[in-house]
């Protein structure tokens, strides 16, 4: 970090610490469930990339907005949303975010400006822009973040949605995720230009490679690029490094990833900086913070209760709502 | 081509104190500036639509009344800017994306397909997505393979999606105010031939309900459904039959999204045969979807099978007789009809 010296209040420390062990949680535990067959179809976990999420939404107002990948159960959680919901919404459950109809890849949450998760790499980032773009032809000041990936950027609408962008000056923040696999290609197989962030510099945005693993580091850039959107000065692009803990989805093992680097990135996985900030910057006692571990893993429970006892959506129901498309 | 459309019964009578004849694009044009006028969240997108005003003139003179935010000229990036709609859509805008020819909507397909037709419904109803995607398809002008074809099958076939392809000034002008305050996502296909051709439209203000089809030439012989195009030439084919005594009875849907099958099958009911006139190729078409809802709901009707005249199962080509030859012609029509009515049993 360019030695800003940034103050972060405990309990900014202890939200993103809260926010980084329950999507930790979440995750975890809805891979238990993926296991038992209380999940079906594809179920892309966030686990070793939580930082980013957490750091960027930690940046936002409630008025600004994200568009999520498939990847997109971290963002959702970054963002607000009620687990029990999601919980629901992955078991394909009424009571879930979509009444069973999206399921992982396509939970959204608009009353919290979630414009959601989306199935197709690349899609949300037009989306995002024209969330954006919206707020630039009424005049207000939203803010919207597309979330993508090395793999996002290599599709036609990254360089097309971060040119329009800047040539019209949207406050539009794109954050890569660069979790150094597209399923299971590397971005070193893919391109000749490795550092994902030079794309912007090309288009004349304002862009930045930064550490996805460190949760504060993530918060300052963040940060920084919202106020440069408010004051009308985005876009902005972030390239946040990180790895993926484990394959692609829950039944992929990822064996072509190697193992070593695998244990390099454990060393600095962001759920243990997160608690190491909250201890020593944050001056939480190790007492507390397991206290705060405890009541994530309580309310986890409670949210796979909710949604293993909820009822299954009814057929009826759908059929007569899917008329308005006959 | 010259409009020969009767006009719909609600126009005789709004125009009957104010009688006012405006081509297809200024009535196109009039529908937008009136949206734009009455609702601030109704904005434009698409190449060369704000300092040229359109290729073919339709948002002229928008971007001197309504500025460079509400009429916005873009890169050539099809993709992005159409989801650039979906997205403002989202978020409580209302745009009008242009896409130039109808074919370039081939680069856009992820974000009309897989997002603006499942947002809702993937959401589940926590969104609406109010956009227009405005294009313009069909052959005539010599543009080759690229530039000619009429691909609404394509956009038929997604579910979530609405579906406009008016024929007439009066018709573009109330099916384009409805489509901007629909909050489905609509595709509006426009017609390159259509664009200069001249019927008359109110000038008090009037929505035309999508799902409403017109029965623009009332007749007891045989029902002829045409859209877009397809229906002066359609009426053409009517008119020159009447005079051997033949009575058709031509019938435009004007959205094939939502569809309004009562009263095609009320009309073939009545007339007892039915040709269905598409200038897409004739494979995967709408025709031959309408023919099997009215083989379902009419088929005890029927005094001949259905005939439905399409165009070659074939990129169309450059040359304007090679290209005639892929396209139903008048001509065409006429044959189909005779022999509909010749097979009568």
């Amino acid at each position: 970090m360019a030695g800003r010296k940034r103050k972060y209040p405990q309990k900014l420390l202890v939200e993103l610490y809260r926010n980084l062990y329950m999507i930790r949680v979440f995750e975890t535990r809805c891979i238990k469930l993926y296991r038992q067959g209380l999940i079906r179809g594809y179920f892309h976990p966030y686990l070793g990339e939580e930082a980013i999420a957490v750091g960027v939404c930690a940046a936002l107002r409630p008025k600004d907005r994200i568009a999520s990948t498939h990847r997109g159960h971290g963002h959702c959680i970054a963002r607000g949303a009620d687990i029990k919901l999601m919980a629901a919404e992955i078991m394909g459950r009424e009571t879930g975010y979509c009444g069973g109809r999206g399921g992982s890849m396509h939970i959204a949450d608009m009353s919290l400006g979630n414009l959601g998760a989306n199935g197709i790499v690349g899609a949300n980032m037009p989306l995002a822009l024209g969330s954006a773009l919206g707020s630039w032809v009424r005049g207000t000041n939203e803010v919207t973040v597309a979330f993508t990936s090395d793999g996002g950027v290599m599709n036609g609408t990254f360089c097309e949605t971060l040119n329009l962008a800047g040539a019209l000056g949207v406050p539009l923040i794109v954050v890569i995720e660069n979790n150094q696999y597209a399923v299971s290609t590397t971005v070193e197989e893919t391109t000749r230009e490795t550092e994902l962030y030079k794309r912007g510099i090309g288009l004349g945005v304002e862009s930045h490679r930064i550490d996805g693993n460190n949760v504060l580091e993530v918060y300052d850039y963040a940060k920084d690029a919202h106020k440069k959107c408010v004051q009308g000065k985005g876009p902005v692009l972030l390239e946040a490094v990180t790895y993926r803990h484990g394959g692609h989805h829950v039944n992929d093992p990822g064996l072509y990833m190697p193992k070593d680097r695998l244990e390099d990135y454990k060393k600095k996985d962001p759920c243990l900086l997160g608690r190491k900030f909250l201890a020593e910057i944050g001056a939480v006692t190790a007492q507390k913070i397991d206290e705060i571990e405890r009541k994530v893993e309580q309310q986890m429970e409670e949210a796979v209760e909710y949604a293993v006892n909820s009822p299954q959506p009814s057929v009826e129901e759908f059929l007569d709502d899917v008329r308005c498309y006959s | 081509m010259s409009e020969t459309a009767r006009e719909h019964p609600a126009v005789q009578k709004a125009s009957s104190g104010n009688p006012r004849s405006i081509m297809y694009r200024e009535a196109l044009r009039e529908a937008l500036l009136e949206e734009m006028r009455r609702d601030a969240s109704v904005f434009l997108l698409g190449e060369g639509i704000a300092r040229r005003g359109g290729s073919y003139k339709v948002t002229e003179g928008l971007l001197n009344e309504f500025g460079p935010k509400r009429v916005i000229d873009t890169p050539l990036a099809e993709a992005t800017f159409t989801g650039a709609g979906v997205g403002a859509a989202l978020t409580g805008m209302r745009p009008v994306v242009e896409i130039l020819f109808i074919d370039f909507s081939m680069l856009i397909l992820d974000q009309i397909a897989n997002q603006a037709a499942k947002l809702q419904f993937m959401t589940n109803k926590q969104c609406s997505v109010p956009m227009v995607l405005r294009t313009q398809g069909g052959a005539g002008n010599g543009l080759a393979a690229q530039h000619s074809q009429s691909l609404e099958a394509i956009f038929y076939h997604i579910p979530g999606l609405h579906l406009a392809m008016p024929a007439t000034p009066y018709d573009a002008k109330g099916l384009m105010k409805s489509a901007i305050r629909s909050d489905f996502p609509v595709v509006f296909i426009e017609h390159k031939l259509l664009y200069m051709t001249e019927g008359e439209v109110p000038e008090e203000e009037y929505l035309i309900p999508f799902g409403e089809a017109s029965i623009k030439r009332p007749g007891n012989d045989l029902t002829l459904v045409a859209w877009s195009n397809m229906l002066p030439r359609s009426l053409k084919a009517a008119e020159s039959l009447a005079e051997e005594g033949i009575d058709i009875e031509v019938v435009d849907p004007r959205t094939l999204v939502p569809l309004d099958k009562k009263t095609i099958v009320d009309s073939v009911r009545k007339t007892q045969h039915l040709v269905i006139v598409q200038e897409a190729v004739r494979r995967g078409g709408v025709a031959s979807d309408i023919a099997s809802y009215v083989h379902e709901e009419a088929f005890d009707y029927l005094d001949a099978p259905i005939e439905i005249v399409a165009g070659l199962n074939t990129p169309i080509p450059y040359n304007l007789s090679l290209e005639k030859a892929c396209i139903p012609q008048e001509v065409d029509i006429i044959e189909a009809v005779r022999r509909a009515l010749a097979r009568t049993v």
